[in-house]
């Protein structure tokens, strides 16, 4: 018998309080591949689950190239290949490129810090297997999902299973890939 | 969140008694379950048709030239960069809304800054038109922006003109990207939500395959953070480098250090008056006074009251200057604004931006809608005639008198003008049927229930 491949078994909570302690008992039995669903972002659910951040990294990156790129081009046209002599000023009338420069700074930043959000968090993403539950579509509006997935170390059908109803759930799914 | 729970003497920012599943219906059915009143098709309708006129005189435009407008020497702008102001400073009290109440962490913004940010969106949209038909041939303007080119040529960095382009590209592209970021897990709110197929694809191709993760979550949030972050010295320095088009010059009246803070406060004054006179109706039309509640409307007239104010120190350091510096073409200035032939349109500018709003220290009329509504209408049309004293009453007698000039707009500017007023409209008539005009998973945050209580 073809037996569809499990992604992970997924339980759901009435409330974001249960969620929290849910996920913290969840990292605690030691199961470390772990995620949780929300319909609104839960500052104590990044920590519960440990989550990773290079966002700032990223945003700082594109905010310095931005801010690079904008003085070099300017000094580049006006010094280099476009000079222009207006009344003997110097060519290189560096308060005249502030402006742009902070323009492309803030520019380069704000593509940066978003594109990078949606590169880090694998987005866009049309299907995933979450998905396939079919209460997984309350995630968007009033309920809150545990998920362990099948390639953690410690997962094993019926010992996930019972580990999960200890929790108290409303439900439990498994989440077929 | 701490204040969540407002003190008693406060209106509170969402009615008590909402739970996540109650917030979230009472929003996405406006979009998804409501059907479309005929007052929505007869607005959009006339909006429609109002953009239809702006198509027509921006295509006779195109074929006449920038000379059926009233524009002449010495009065190069007129109504294209009068608007233009206008419209940009209406924008900024989005982004203000959206981020820097966002960083002072005003939980009361949560239920306003959707529209408000589309406000935005759809205002910058209509500034841009201005300056790129005024350059006489739109299908050049890309010439403005630096590119290897046949013609060897590069942009001039040393102008003030050059730097708005960038500060205005830079603007509507971070409004867009805020904006966009922001209705992304209510994009997919919407697509779970929906029950009709193509609904339920262009949803979800916009949602990005949202799920809510909390690794996704907490990403999220740093990126809005830093987008905010980052978006707040923009919006401050947009709006001042529209004030060096005119500052870096020596035309007596623009030649002045006061404009980039009062060109700023100015901004927000007439972008509150215009967040105001869509949210009064909007909450009525569709009954969301549970979300945008009268502290919402209070909160909007003490901000006007407070940057009315910082606009009346503006006027007040002008007229000072004029006389203080000694230099006999501002005192002309001066004069000219009190006594001059436009004299009329200056006294009716400090009605409206300064002795009406005033109003505003009454309890009474802050919670009055009509009232409030009145005098947000009267702030819009003071902005826009502080815009065009400024740039009119500046041009059109400067230092020589046999350049002096009358500047009188034609049907042609009024057409436009209107038009983008029109554009406005449709815009946002289009946005509040198809997208969630508040911001869903911002409102479940601010419900009691959302606190996650420790064990």
């Amino acid at each position: 018998m073809k037996t569809t491949p499990i992604y992970g078994m997924m339980a759901e909570f009435d409330s974001p309080s249960d969620l929290v302690a849910a996920a913290h008992k969840t990292h605690d039995a030691g199961y470390k591949k772990i995620d949780a669903y929300s319909p609104f972002p839960i500052e104590d659910l990044a920590e519960a689950i440990r989550c990773t951040n290079h966002v700032p990294l990223v945003t700082l990156i594109g905010a310095c190239i931005g801010g690079l790129s904008g003085y070099l081009l300017q000094y580049w046209v006006a010094v280099v290949t476009y000079p222009i002599n207006v009344g003997g000023r110097p060519y290189h009338s560096w308060p005249s490129f502030i402006i742009v420069t902070f323009e492309l700074t803030i520019l380069f930043g704000g593509i940066s810090a978003v594109f990078g959000m949606l590169a880090l968090n694998g987005l866009p993403m049309p299907y995933h297997p979450v998905f396939n539950v079919p209460r997984f579509a309350m995630a968007t509006k009033d309920r809150f999902f545990l998920i362990i997935f099948s390639s953690d170390p410690k997962y094993s059908p019926a010992g996930v299973r019972q580990f999960l109803e200890s929790l108290g759930p409303r439900s439990i799914s498994e989440v077929p890939s | 969140m701490e204040d969540v729970a407002v003190e008693n003497q406060k209106a509170p920012v969402i009615q008590p008694g909402y739970t996540f599943g109650t917030v979230t219906d009472k929003i996405s059915a406006i979009v998804l379950t409501r059907p479309t009143s005929t007052g929505w098709f007869v607005g959009f309708g006339v909006g429609f048709m109002i953009t239809m006129m702006m198509l027509f005189a921006i295509g006779y435009l195109v074929v006449k030239g920038t000379g059926i407008w009233g524009i002449n020497i010495p009065i190069g702008w007129g109504f294209a960069i009068v608007n233009f102001v206008w419209w940009i400073g209406i924008g900024h009290a989005g982004t203000l809304i959206s981020a820097i109440l966002l960083l002072l962490r005003q939980s009361w913004r949560n239920s306003i800054n959707r529209f408000a940010e589309a406000m935005t969106l759809f205002a910058v949209a209509s500034a841009g038109i201005f300056p790129l038909i005024h350059t006489g041939r739109p299908w050049l303007a890309y010439w403005m922006f630096p590119y290897p080119n046949t013609m060897n040529y590069w942009p001039q960095f040393r102008s003030p003109l050059l730097w708005d382009v960038f500060a205005v590209s830079t603007y509507f592209t971070i409004s867009l990207l805020f904006w966009f970021i922001g209705l992304v897990p209510d994009l997919a709110t919407l697509r779970d939500r929906s029950q009709n197929r193509a609904a339920q694809i262009i949803y979800g191709m916009l949602a990005l395959g949202w799920r809510g993760s909390a690794r996704h979550w907490h990403r999220y949030e740093s990126a809005y953070l830093l987008l905010a972050g980052l978006a707040t010295p923009l919006v401050l320095s947009v709006h001042t480098v529209v004030s060096f088009d005119f500052a870096i010059s020596i035309v007596p009246g623009w030649h002045t250090t006061i404009f980039p803070p009062y060109f700023v406060a100015g901004a927000i004054y007439s972008g509150f008056a215009m967040v105001l006179m869509l949210a009064i109706p909007i909450r009525k039309l569709y009954a969301l006074e549970d979300f945008i509640t009268d502290r919402h409307l209070q909160n909007s007239a003490k901000v006007m009251l407070a940057t009315g104010w910082i606009v009346a120190y503006g006027y007040g350091i002008e007229a000072f200057m004029g006389w203080y510096s000694g230099n006999r073409y501002d005192a002309f200035t001066l004069w000219n604004r009190l006594h001059g032939p436009y004299a009329f349109l200056y006294y009716l500018l400090l009605a409206c931006n300064i002795f009406i709003p005033q109003l505003l220290w009454i309890r009474k009329l802050r919670t009055s809608t009509v009232g409030l509504f009145l005098v947000a209408l009267v702030i819009l049309v003071g902005m826009w005639l502080e815009r065009f004293v400024i740039i009119v009453m500046s041009l059109h007698r400067d230092f020589l008198t046999s350049s002096w000039g009358m500047y009188y707009p034609t049907r042609w500017d009024w057409m436009t003008y209107i038009g983008t007023i029109g554009m406005f409209l449709t815009a946002m008539f289009l946005f509040v049927r198809i997208l969630p005009m508040i911001s869903i998973f911002e409102m479940r945050t601010l419900l009691p229930e959302a606190e996650v209580k420790a064990e």
